[in-house]
């Protein structure tokens, strides 16, 4: 018998930049249920761009997130509820507010690069006694041996388990294994390794395969791969693949499957596609979120949302930058003036 | 000539303390007669002593035991060596000007609120994002209510600096306070990116007000320029990348609408490479905070003559 995987489910994080961060307590609670119904362990419920996100920069959440993780904590009664935390944006103050709404883990992420401004945060989380997961980002923009020296940040700094974490949809089957199994060689059995896809070019379920085979143990989905960009590896596909390869999951396909028909569909608003735009960005390595952010500036500029992406590209902008789309429809529009 | 110059001290003889000593010496009211560390092996104290300036690695000890006491003392340490030291310039009648993030002293920026503090023992210069944002805010408020700004600053990877990234917190929490109690705005929310890009991006600062739909645009555009024309007298580099861009309110911003102005930030290259713009912006405006104090030093001692 393969060793078992551990899915995590982000619909309600991920998921949030895909419906414009309008989440409903109601749709929350659904999805809740739905998830712990079927057996996942890890919801994770935030802002898509994490605890303190709601901003003009990111998009302001219809719903306050306290409330939204307050709900997620009251509706569980198996799963742990997760939040995520990008140092720079969101603060230890909110992370506290989270543990004391019931949180139980803490998805702490950085740009690939600069793991080192998590360690405040991590010394923080273990204070509170939060399950620490640490996400490497647009871990396409670095090669597997430095991904792996920034792990070992994370991990040194009380990280539990540490993620490929590929926010382009950018990485292709080898590109995800060999970065995770840089991780599992350097960090062993001190923690884990998890991985994170999106389906820009449509590797994400492929990915996560390999990445299971190069060591990850902990792989996150969507449902109905509600996710930025082109959404990510739905959950309910993987929950399947998984079953089909005898590996174990620990969740039952059927009761994802129904959960992705009748909870999720029925409430998204903007389908994640492997459209022309999330494409570009899976070719030219830009964070998925920035797709609705693109599409917005494309209309108030008129200049093509593609346009804007390859140019986000070029100009190697990392996530968070979200402003910078604005900047680049700017400039587009006076060249084309 | 020198009795016509505010004498001064910098301690903490790293990066930013020897970008600022290049910047005083070209000062015609301060005379940097100390730098002050506490590792003999510093270069940034061979570097000083080079260009003719006391160098000596006492410490405050050291500095306080001179015959000579400077006027002015520009503290380019951490917070907790500020805090410990920030007494001790107080008691012996040296006025502070605090690049830390201690936040002993009021917080400073020059083109909003220098002048009310010209006699305050402290100055504290809150923070690079704050530098580079508070003025645009203030700019704002001046014309029309600003309810909530918000900022990103996007620094690069190479000149963010190792406190900043033990204690990231501090900058948005003390960047945000400074957006409120300096900039104007009802509530404040700072961001800082932190880019690897290679070659180093120069530093950038969108900062975001939300208005009144029926605010007077045109008049908070020019108050934006003219803020811009102010900072660019001692911080160059300090352009802005756009007109400053209107939005219609949306829903999702309860009914306001929202100005977003664009900002690039190079350094002047004295010391510290120019893409670094959010180390040279502290480091100009400390300086220009000096002059207007050196000022005021040089004045008094007139009156006592």
């Amino acid at each position: 018998m393969s060793e078992r995987v551990r899915l995590v489910d982000t619909t309600l994080r991920d998921g949030s930049h895909a419906m414009a961060h309008q989440f409903t307590e109601r749709q929350v609670r659904d999805t809740v249920r739905a998830l712990d119904d079927a057996g996942i362990s890890l919801i994770e419920v935030t802002h898509g761009d994490g605890l303190g996100g709601s901003t003009f920069n990111y998009g302001f959440s219809r719903v306050d997130e306290r409330e939204l993780i307050a709900a997620a904590v009251d509706e569980a009664t198996r799963a742990t509820i997760a939040v995520l935390l990008l140092p720079g944006l969101g603060t230890v103050t909110d992370l506290k507010a989270a543990a004391d709404l019931g949180a139980g883990a803490v998805r702490i992420a950085t740009h690939c690069t600069e793991a080192d401004v998590s360690i405040q945060h991590f010394t923080a989380a273990r204070d509170l006694g939060l399950e620490t997961v640490g996400f490497l980002m647009l871990a396409h923009m670095s090669e597997p041996e430095a991904l792996a020296k920034q792990a070992r940040i994370m991990v040194d700094a009380g990280c539990e388990c540490v993620y490929v974490v590929d926010s382009a949809g950018a990485l292709i089957l080898e590109d995800a294994s060999d970065r995770v199994a840089a991780l599992v060689a350097e960090v062993g059995d001190q923690a884990q390794v998890g991985y994170h896809g999106h389906q820009n070019l449509s590797f994400g379920v492929a990915n996560s395969v390999l990445a299971y085979r190069a060591g990850a143990r902990q792989i996150d989905g969507s449902l109905a791969a509600l996710g930025a960009g082109a959404g990510n590896s739905p959950t309910e596909v993987l929950a399947a693949s998984f079953e089909r390869l005898g590996i174990e999951t620990g969740v039952d396909k059927d009761v994802l499957m129904n959960a992705a028909e009748t909870v999720v569909k029925p409430y998204i608003t903007r389908l994640p596609v492997m459209d022309r735009s999330s494409i570009v960005q899976g070719f030219a390595g830009v964070y998925s979120s920035f797709l609705l952010h693109a599409e917005r500036a494309a209309q108030r500029y008129g200049v093509p949302a593609h346009e804007i992406l390859y140019r986000v590209g070029e100009r190697r902008f990392v996530g968070g930058q979200e402003d910078m789309i604005i900047d680049i429809a700017l400039q587009l529009a006076e060249e084309n003036a | 000539m020198s009795e016509a110059r505010a004498v001064a001290a910098i301690v903490g003889p790293g990066n930013i303390g020897t970008d600022l000593l290049a910047k005083l010496r070209r000062s015609e009211r301060i005379d940097v007669r100390y730098m002050v560390g506490i590792d003999p092996d510093s270069d940034g104290l061979t570097r000083a002593e080079a260009q003719g300036v006391r160098a000596s690695s006492g410490g405050v000890d050291w500095l306080l035991a001179q015959d000579e006491l400077p006027d002015l003392v520009f503290e380019a340490t951490s917070a907790k060596a500020h805090l410990a030291s920030a007494p001790r310039y107080a008691e012996a009648g040296i006025q502070a000007i605090d690049l830390t993030p201690a936040a002993v002293g009021p917080f400073t920026c020059p083109v909003v609120n220098l002048p009310e503090q010209l006699d305050a023992t402290n100055l504290n210069m809150i923070t690079c994002g704050g530098q580079a944002t508070i003025p645009i805010v203030h700019a704002v408020s001046s014309v029309t209510p600003v309810p909530y700004a918000e900022i990103v600053a996007s620094v690069s990877s190479r000149s963010a600096g190792p406190g900043t990234r033990a204690n990231i917190d501090e900058f948005t929490e003390t960047t945000a306070h400074g957006l409120e109690q300096v900039g104007g705005a009802a509530k404040g929310k700072a961001i800082i990116i932190i880019n690897p890009m290679d070659p180093p991006m120069i530093m950038r600062d969108t900062v975001f007000c939300a208005i009144d739909p029926d605010a007077d645009r045109d008049a908070i555009s020019e108050s934006i320029h003219r803020t811009v024309r102010t900072v660019q007298t001692y911080v160059p580099g300090y352009t802005l990348k756009a007109d400053p861009q209107f939005d219609d309110p949306r829903p999702d911003w309860n009914g306001r609408a929202r100005v977003a102005v664009f900002l690039e930030v190079a350094g002047n290259g004295d010391y510290l490479p120019t893409y670094a713009g959010n180390l040279d912006i502290m480091t100009a405006a400390a300086a220009q905070v000096g002059e207007l104090l050196a000022g005021r030093v040089i004045e008094n001692r007139a009156v006592r003559a």
